[in-house]
């Protein structure tokens, strides 16, 4: 039996042991090509560290990262793999700029309201589905929410080339959409770092009281943790199953909503589903689920992320390398049990050879 | 007693999990050829000990000694390779394989790379004649009686050359026929050359085959006592450290009206089948009606249907006048009903939460553990402090998990949270199993006195004895009926038994009838 407290512990050394260790295997592999890790390493923090610009483009893609992380994280909570983060991030993308260019002339904190309304709603409604259809008929929410993902891409590139824009773009939104702070522009030396940071650390606290001191989300919990139990103690599944899909994808679409009005300002065909979306999994999941964590873990993501376009220039190192440090930190998340496994005969030798002495 | 004919030595066995000792300097030693039992309080650390001598745990300290050598059982390959076998309390079986597979599994012969079914199923065969163990060895372990899977999981243990057999709590879900079958069984390995531990908490079934009985409470060993010279009262006492009543002191009931009313209730189990068929039942305020029966036929259908977890296909179901049909549970809840689940882990709790938050798991969202749907942790601390305290569930704190509770303490945090409720009717299903007998004394008295309260009680139980103590009326359920209603006190155990296996309530009678006549005849045949 492990103490409370220990647990706590553990539960925060799985995280940073994976993110070493993540490191680590980067840096092995870079010795076997030939590369310099110490000076790869270097290049990315200090290009990232040192320069206003681009740690304000980080945290902008912290921003995206930590609605997304939290979106999958609350469905899984209530024990479902929302795979469509990424569809829901497109529909609420591509929700927002319609509104944000169907009605130009509103006043701007009406207009941004609106605008990120409509990604809210969009987002959901494209979760809702799978969590409907799951929570009435049974069928896989890991089936629904991949095909989900790919409606949502060709519906707005359909959207973007005959209805919204000409070609392959749509136009820019006006002023009174943009998510832009000019002192926080000024700031970051340009950046496109905006509101939209602001608006995920309320989001990070809202999705704390939710989880920890609401009746709903004490019900998304115990339905996710025992169904059976749940069910036993008057909880209705149905109801939590659409409820945290609904609220999953209002995240997600939130945070597809920012991206467009924050990060560009428009929307562009695409050849595939945003990274964001699944990036927001892997956040979810080195977080363990828990908001600030998600929060800091978007960040590393962030750095990691912006501070890739430093390796080929500064170390010589092709930029992939910090994709395969972002995938091996998964991996090592995902292997959380070896780490467990690792931790745990580690501390029973500890306590072995102390109960020798 | 020589050294050589000690085939188990555990001397001085410490098992340390944080800054809790589960096991504290035990000592156990099993001869050859003997069945000793140990017997200890649900979390006292028989698990714990057995999993150390299976190779499971690592002891912290002490030594295990088998045949006369000091071993290190590092894994359970080594307890096999000494010839350590354990026999399940869950059976390890795999449903769809037959009998023999599953004995084989893991250790299958073949030819060329082919399975030799043949040769295994004579080996099968050959090992269930020497030892007396009835099985068919090309059933399907799905379609066998429990008793038969046993014996299969019994098989298996010999079949890998075990000749220390741990059985753990292996009667639980046994009728009382295959209970005596199982002692014989015991008694037949044990003259085969076989030793054997047996954990268990049951003092008759101690008495009944077991040689030496070693205690455990509260992780250390008590006392090594000779069975024969040892009565169960004194076993009793020893494991639970106080004086302990087996009786169930109750006054006589006082029954008033109705508080549930069945009509005509059919109930279909997951593969479409009628599990409860058309059955009329009532309960009344102030007493306890004890539904007996063999496992699977119908029971946990019908409280599963009286609970609102599964659908009523016909019939209906009126608690204190409200008709309840195929309402929602929360409503029925509401209503009035409180329900401690036969599956406690499953059902009951929400394993992973803490102990405050299981303790208000339906009440949560009323006032005052929420207010306009936020919730009032000091309160929820509050409720869990009070029921901790109150109804002496043992833990650390309300803050711990669920899971980090014994078996006995998770139990009786539920029959806390829902007698605390007080509803007009308390189901109670399989309250006690697996909990040892001062637990079990003390839910009796609290379904008694919540009965005395003049509130309904329905005990599920696959335990006669619990049935029999407890109950005022009890309703014999055989395949989806409810084949006869009697009241506790003029029946017995072999009426029972006779009612469990379908035979009819005038038959039952007749034949018990008859060997009480037949007994008086041979005592007055030795006179």
């Amino acid at each position: 039996m492990l103490t409370q407290s220990s647990n706590r512990l553990n539960n925060l050394l799985v995280p940073i042991l994976s993110i070493i260790l993540g490191f680590i295997f980067g840096a092995l592999l870079m010795l076997v090509f030939g590369y310099n890790p110490i000076l790869a390493y270097q290049a990315m923090l200090t290009g990232v560290f040192t320069s206003p610009y681009f740690f304000g483009e980080a945290l902008r893609q912290a921003t995206v990262l930590t609605f997304t992380g939290l979106g999958f994280a609350i469905a899984f909570k209530a024990g479902f793999f929302n795979i469509g983060i990424a569809g829901q991030v497109l529909v609420g993308w591509v929700s927002a700029i319609w509104v944000a260019l169907a009605f130009p002339d509103l006043p701007r904190i009406v207009l941004v309201s609106l605008s990120l309304l409509a990604g809210v709603v969009a987002g959901s409604i494209w979760a809702g589905i799978a969590g409907a259809l799951r929570a009435y008929f049974g069928t896989n929410e890991v089936i629904v929410t991949i095909m989900l993902n790919y409606t949502a891409l060709h519906v707005t590139n359909y959207l973007i080339r005959n209805v919204l824009g000409t070609g392959n773009t749509t136009e820019r939104v006006g002023e009174n959409a943009s998510l832009r702070l000019d002192w926080l522009t000024s700031l970051t030396a340009g950046s496109r770092l905006n509101l939209g940071f602001f608006i995920a650390i309320i989001v990070v606290v809202l999705y704390w009281i939710f989880m920890t001191q609401t009746t709903a989300g004490f019900e998304v919990r115990a339905v996710g943790l025992n169904p059976y139990a749940s069910s036993y103690a008057g909880m209705s599944a149905a109801k939590n199953i659409i409820l945290s899909m609904v609220i999953s994808g209002a995240l997600a679409g939130l945070g597809g909503a920012i991206h467009g009005l924050g990060t560009f300002g428009n929307i562009f065909t695409q050849s595939g589903l945003p990274h964001v979306g699944f990036n927001g999994i892997a956040v979810a999941l080195l977080g363990l689920g828990n908001p600030i964590g998600i929060f800091f873990s978007s960040i590393l993501f962030g750095v990691l992320d912006v501070g890739a376009g430093f390796l080929p220039n500064r170390a010589g190192v092709p930029d992939e390398m910090a994709s395969i440090v972002i995938a091996a930190i998964i991996f090592f998340v995902g292997a959380n049990y070896l780490i467990r496994f690792f931790l745990d005969k580690v501390q029973t030798n500890k306590q072995a050879t102390e109960g020798g002495e | 007693m020589t050294e050589a004919n000690k085939v188990i030595e555990m001397k001085g066995i410490t098992k340390q999990f944080g800054n809790f000792k589960a096991n504290d300097n035990i000592h156990l030693d099993l001869n050859k050829g003997e069945i000793h039992a140990l017997l200890g309080e649900n979390g006292a650390g028989k698990s714990t000990l057995m999993n150390i001598l299976s190779g499971l745990l690592e002891p912290t300290e002490g030594e295990i000694w088998v045949n006369g050598d000091k071993v290190n059982i590092s894994s359970p390959d080594v307890a096999n390779q000494l010839g350590i076998g354990m026999v399940h309390q869950h059976f390890m079986l795999v449903d769809k394989f037959t009998v023999t597979e599953n004995i084989i599994l893991g250790k299958e012969k073949h030819r060329f790379g082919f399975m030799d079914q043949a040769s295994a199923e004579e080996d099968v065969k050959k090992l269930s004649d020497q030892y007396g163990l009835r099985v068919d060895p090309k059933a399907r372990i799905s379609d066998i009686s429990v008793g038969m899977q046993q014996r299969a999981e019994i098989l298996k243990t010999l079949y890998r050359g075990a000749d220390i057999l741990i059985f753990d709590e292996p009667t639980g879900v046994l009728t009382p026929q295959e209970i005596d079958e199982l002692m014989d069984i015991m008694n037949a390995l044990v003259k085969e050359g076989k030793s054997i531990i047996l954990i268990t908490h049951k003092l008759d079934e101690i008495k009944k085959v077991a040689d030496r009985c070693t205690v455990i409470r509260r992780g250390k060993s008590i006392d090594t006592v000779d069975v024969a010279s040892t009565s169960q009262q004194e076993l009793a006492d020893m494991m639970v450290g106080r004086s302990v009543s087996f009786k169930v002191d109750k006054k006589p009931a006082n029954p008033q009206g109705p508080v549930l009313e069945i009509k005509k209730l059919t109930v279909k189990e997951a593969r479409g089948y009628d599990a409860v068929k058309a059955i009329d039942l009532e309960v009344k305020a102030g007493e306890v009606l004890g539904i007996a029966g063999v496992d699977g036929n119908g029971q946990s259908e019908l409280i599963q249907a009286i609970t609102g977890l599964t659908k009523v296909d016909s019939g209906t179901i009126t608690l204190d006048g409200k008709d309840i049909t195929n309402k929602k549970p929360r409503k029925i809840t509401e209503t009035g009903l409180g329900h401690i689940p036969e599956d406690r882990q499953r059902y009951g709790l929400v394993l992973q939460m803490k102990l405050e938050e299981n303790m208000s798991l339906q009440t949560y969202y009323q006032k005052p553990f929420s207010n306009h749907g936020f919730l009032n942790h000091k309160e929820i601390k509050e409720h869990a402090k009070r029921l901790i305290e109150e109804f002496d569930v043992r833990t650390p704190s309300e803050e711990h998990t669920a899971s980090s509770l014994s078996g006995g303490n998770q139990q009786k945090a539920i029959i806390a949270r829902e007698i605390y409720r007080d509803p007009i009717l308390l189901i109670a299903a399989q309250p006690t199993r697996g909990l040892d007998v001062g637990a079990i004394e003390y839910i009796h008295k609290r379904l008694i006195e919540q009965r005395d309260n003049g509130k309904g009680v329905i005990l599920m139980s696959y335990e006669l004895d619990e049935i029999m103590n407890v109950s005022d009326r009890i309703a014999v359920m055989y395949d989806g009926n409810i084949i006869a209603v009697v009241n506790a006190d003029e029946t017995n155990e072999k009426e029972l038994g006779l009612l469990m296996a379908g035979v009819s309530l005038e038959k039952a009678h007749e034949e018990v009838a008859e060997t009480k006549g037949k007994e008086k005849d041979t005592i007055a045949n030795t006179k």
